[in-house]
């Protein structure tokens, strides 16, 4: 091998590794100042809200949840339609589920839809929700009839 | 929580919030090619370097280089979508670099260290895909606070059993089961990120605001810092038995910076490195071989033991500022040139050129993986990124400042180049954890319909 393509190689060979480099820093580039900023999506998050709301309910699909029902505690047997979402839960006047129960938050929780799966979210309460014995530290998805557990009061999804 | 803490953790929440991370999984595709085209690359140019023919298995080498590194992005694609893109890249060029290097010190020496260390790649891999099709989300680890730090200690005593343990160059830190000899340290220290991380997230109120103030330092209490200071001292006094002066200086650092991050407060970094400077006086004045390390550093030509640092300071002379080409160098000429002085038979084919991309690759990882510390919600994944990025950080300070003799030669492997089964694996497992939190840290949240006015949302992290 002649020491001219030795030499050739060397080079195209650093190149190639530097290529290499520069081309893993352009993509962290794009990563950090192309990414989609949704700054100012509020409004037309809102302005959705407000589309959705004048649209016809959309057709629910069989063996979806239709409202929660409160199994235990000082209201059980009350229930709410999931047609209303998001739900907001607690002691307030404004909750469109609220609970006698000394243990809830006055804004306490939130059960809303992303799609076709509904989460529950806590809102800061000062005794937790929890799903099963786990509390919920970030929105978490909801099976029919998975039992929401919010102070002393147990509700859950029902058709 | 004191309330600047609060206040600047929700900060950080809400920068996150109105960023939306993309995929970039095409992105990843792209750049995992180029870096096969490095690795196999760079064997190919060994081949014509050393023989003067592409070497005659290059199809089948290549093959499955590009087998493994593509059956990564896809189970990344598959189970981590939103996981950084860059990482596996640069991961998957490192280890090609190492593999090449390898194989030119085998044509060199007749040795068959190469296909022994694809074989380990191959484990490192499976694991890779192991932890990611097993772990679906980081906060399961920790669950396993305590049994993550008890099996660490476990491990790092294993080389310490007689008939199991074996001890190579002055370091009992080996074990050899079925012909395989394995560092079972390597493993210990991503076990031990995560027993820190856990016990850390959990008591750091506590460590950072109970207890007393002495000098410039809060102080905590005993019964705050105890469990985990027990753990430390016991995984630094395995390892100073064991005489294993990289590893300890490893997992003295990595306690420091994660007690740092975790409560915030600079003042343990005075007291740390102040107990730095302590213990390296008086292991100098102890032990024999802390001081030959240290003398050999200052007037390496003064000792027999300086041989190995000069040969590779003549060799990354020789070496300069582009190389001699791959195959073109002597880096046998140093002794054990395939594990601890990897990098400077790199310098020495490489040139200055190279090694600056290597270390600028390195950075990357580092970078990454603080990136998704701070991107991640939750603060047992921050604690647990940034905790593996330091490890990596520090690891490459400790072994490339050794081998350009910044700072005394203290035995580690460089991450994910040098021959070394056991660090290979460890560190892919590293790579494995870093990709599935920065997965969880970039997905954007599950989006509302209809979102009510309030701007002050807590959102929990724990």
């Amino acid at each position: 091998m002649s020491e001219l393509t030795l030499m050739l190689i060397r080079f195209a060979y650093l190149a190639l590794l530097w290529i290499f480099v520069l081309s893993a820093i352009s993509v962290i580039r794009s990563d950090m100042f192309g990414a989609r900023v949704d700054s100012g999506s509020r409004s037309e998050r809102r302005a959705q809200k407000e589309a959705a709301k004048s649209r016809p309910k959309p057709v629910r699909r069989r063996g979806a949840p239709t409202h929660v029902y409160i199994t235990e505690g000082a209201n059980s047997g009350d229930s709410a339609s999931l047609d209303d979402a998001p739900l907001l839960i607690g002691r307030g006047n404004d909750a469109a589920l609220r609970l006698d129960d000394d243990y809830v938050s006055t804004r306490h929780a939130r059960i809303a839809a992303s799609g076709d799966t509904w989460f529950v979210e806590d809102l800061g309460s000062t005794n937790g929700t929890y799903l099963g014995s786990q509390r919920l530290s970030q929105p978490t998805t909801l099976q029919l009839g998975s039992q929401i557990r919010i102070g002393k009061t147990i509700l859950e999804l029902r058709k | 929580m004191s309330a600047p803490a609060t206040s600047r953790r929700n900060g950080s929440g809400s920068v996150s919030s109105g960023f939306t991370h993309r995929r970039r999984r095409g992105a990843e595709l792209v750049l995992l090619l180029l870096s096969l085209a490095v690795g196999i690359g760079g064997y190919a140019a060994v081949g014509i370097g050393v023989d003067g023919e592409v070497p005659t298995n290059i199809l089948g080498y290549g093959g499955w280089l590009a087998l493994l590194v593509l059956g990564c992005h896809v189970v990344v694609r598959r189970t981590a979508p939103y996981a950084d893109p860059v990482l596996l890249p640069v991961v998957s060029a490192l280890n090609g670099l190492g593999l090449a290097m390898i194989y030119r010190i085998d044509l060199a020496r007749d040795g068959s260290l190469a296909p022994n260390q694809l074989v380990w790649m191959t484990l490192g891999v499976i694991l890779f895909i192991t932890v990611l099709l097993a772990l679906p989300d980081h906060r399961r680890l920790q669950a396993f606070t305590y049994t993550s730090g008890f099996a660490a200690i476990v491990l790092l005593l294993l080389p310490l059993v007689p008939g199991l343990g074996n001890e190579i160059r002055g370091a009992r830190i080996w074990i050899s089961l079925f012909g395989f000899s394995f560092q079972p340290g390597e493993v210990a220290k991503v076990l031990l990120v995560i027993a820190f991380a856990g016990y850390l997230v959990l008591h750091r109120d506590a460590l950072a605001l109970a207890g007393r103030r002495l000098l410039f330092v809060d102080l905590p209490r005993g019964r705050d810092l105890g469990p985990i200071l027990g753990m430390w001292a016991i995984s630094l006094a395995i390892l100073v038995l064991q005489r294993d002066l990289g590893s300890s200086l490893l997992f003295f650092g990595l306690f420091l910076v994660m007690l740092y991050i975790a409560t915030e407060r600079p003042g343990w970094l005075i007291v740390g490195g102040l107990m730095f400077l302590a213990g390296a006086a008086l292991a100098y004045q102890l032990f024999g071989h802390v001081r030959i390390r240290v003398l050999t550093w200052l007037d390496p030509f003064a000792y027999d033991s300086g041989y190995q640092i000069i040969q590779a300071m003549y060799g990354m002379a020789w070496g300069g500022l582009v190389g001699r080409g791959w195959g073109q160098g002597n880096p046998t000429q140093t002794p054990v040139p395939e594990s601890d002085f990897i990098v400077a038979a790199l310098g020495e084919e490489l040139g200055l050129t190279g090694v600056m991309a290597i270390i600028l690759l390195y950075g990357l990882i580092v970078e990454r993986g603080l990136r998704t510390a701070l991107v991640c919600r939750d603060a047992f994944g921050k604690l647990v990124a940034s905790g593996l990025a330091f490890v990596v950080a520090l690891q490459v300070f400790v072994i490339i400042g050794g081998v350009t003799k910044l700072i005394p030669l203290t035995g580690l492997t460089s991450p994910f180049i040098s021959y070394g089964g056991s660090s290979l694996v460890a560190n892919w497992v590293i790579i494995a954890l870093l990709l599935r939190i920065s997965d969880q840290a970039r997905r954007p949240l599950p989006e509302f319909t209809g979102v009510t006015d309030d701007d002050t949302q807590v959102v929990r992290t724990r």
